[in-house]
């Protein structure tokens, strides 16, 4: 039984976001959408974190911050890219500092666009990343031969 | 037989205790306006983190919380075969020096605040357990729980002070709001959840399992202040403890997190007030 789609745990991280995709997955936490129905939590710490959820385009500066979170993350995890700065830059993608989306760093399972992205988009992209992580899940145990 | 339902007893303990977590997790939902995750949500936790990779820190690190867990069943054993009660309170507390230590020993700032927090958390609450246990004493004159609970009077009626503040204490060792100050149930707080923060897959698994036992342990020190030989009072008993229960779930969400020089300022005023007077009382009658 994959019990990892019963409880995926969020990291979210805010790359250089202009706060509205935040908010937006913020939104998700609320009495309204209540992500916590599917036993979703926001943890705030890499180590407890199944998924990890990017806002934002990444720049020079954030770089080592986003491996070294990802780095921390227990195996199976997932990364997902919520806005469309996360997924390619967006409108920042031209700016010096900018580096473009976060798959320029970080091995992305899925991109959500939109400017904000919706709570409903990011849940449905939570819910792809949750069939993605049962993928690799599978995969590691087959690696370890469990 | 007796030695059989013994066992079934303990078996018993951490699955009520995951359960109680689980109407708990509902129950806040609901008191927030949310919907809520299944009541079985910790098992589904338990079970995912089982299955998740365990970052090692150093060798030392897991060990802690492991012999943590073997002195917190220890000591829930004991208090629900009927042994002695101070006995009990002191394996437990044991274990949580275990869970410090090991807090200490990933060397990462956010457990060592977590740490350093647990022990002026332990600071707080154990003079309250271990008056409690005095009066108990001085109540039924025995210190086994089986024979605490076959007498004719329930202690409550000795204890009602020592009673308010332990359940006052409960809110530290069930982590709930204005004393989780070390780590706390919920998501994203409490300096990002304390002893905990460098545990994760099994280490973490165990944690949890751990605090199911301590649910336990807890709820069963209320159950002795209400319990005598009288098969109904065993009853009332197991319904107070629910409603004890319920009371720290509306205070966890009623109150905020308090500052530590405050809970432990407190729980000091709440022990020496109501305990004593009440040991005070006591000793003047009998």
């Amino acid at each position: 039984m994959k019990f990892v789609k019963k409880s995926p745990w969020i990291l979210h991280y805010d790359g250089s976001s202009c706060n509205g995709c935040d908010i937006e997955v913020l939104a998700c936490l609320t009495p309204l959408y209540d992500v916590e129905r599917f036993g979703i939590i926001n943890t705030g710490n890499p180590k407890h974190a199944d998924i990890l959820l990017i806002t934002g385009s990444v720049n020079e500066q954030n770089i080592p911050v986003v491996k070294q979170l990802y780095e921390q993350m227990a195996e199976p995890k997932v990364v997902a890219a919520i806005g469309i700065c996360a997924t390619s830059g967006g409108i920042f993608a031209e700016c010096y500092n900018v580096v473009g989306g976060v798959d320029k760093v970080l091995p992305v399972d899925v991109y959500v666009p939109g400017c904000a992205a919706r709570p409903e988009a990011i849940i449905d992209g939570v819910v792809k990343a949750l069939a993605i992580l049962e993928e690799k899940s599978k995969d590691a145990r087959k690696k370890t031969g469990k | 037989m007796n030695i059989l339902m013994n066992i079934g007893f303990v078996i018993a303990a951490p699955i009520v205790g995951g359960l109680l977590t689980g109407v708990d997790r509902v129950i806040t939902a609901r008191m927030q306006g949310r919907q809520g995750p299944p009541v079985l949500q910790p098992f589904y936790d338990v079970m995912k983190l089982i299955q998740k990779e365990s970052i090692e820190v150093n060798s030392m690190h897991r060990f802690f919380v492991y012999i943590s867990m073997v002195f917190a069943i220890f000591a829930t054993t004991i208090l629900i075969t009927g042994g002695d009660i101070l006995l009990a309170v002191f394996a437990l507390t044991l274990g949580s020096i275990f869970f410090v230590l090991g807090g200490y020993a990933s060397n990462s700032p956010y457990s060592i605040i977590g740490s350093e927090r647990e022990l002026l958390q332990i600071m707080s609450y154990e003079p309250m357990v271990l008056l409690a246990c005095v009066g108990l004493y001085y109540a039924d004159r025995s210190f086994f729980v089986k024979e605490i609970i076959n007498n004719s009077i329930p202690a409550i009626v000795y204890l009602p002070g020592l009673f308010i503040g332990l359940v006052f204490i409960l809110t530290f060792k069930l982590r709930k709001s204005p004393f989780d100050l070390s780590m706390s149930h919920h998501g994203h707080q409490e300096i990002v959840k304390g002893i905990t923060t460098e545990y994760s897959g099994r280490d973490l698994a165990v944690i949890e399992v751990t605090h199911w036992f301590e649910v336990i342990f807890t709820l069963t020190l209320v159950y002795v202040f209400f319990a005598t030989n009288a098969p109904i009072s065993r009853v009332i008993a197991i319904v107070i403890c629910g409603l004890v229960y319920l009371l720290e779930i509306v205070i966890d969400n009623a109150f905020a997190r308090l500052k530590w020089q405050q809970a432990f300022t407190s729980a000091w005023i709440i022990t020496g007030t109501l305990g004593i007077v009440n040991l005070m009382i006591l000793s003047y009658f009998r």
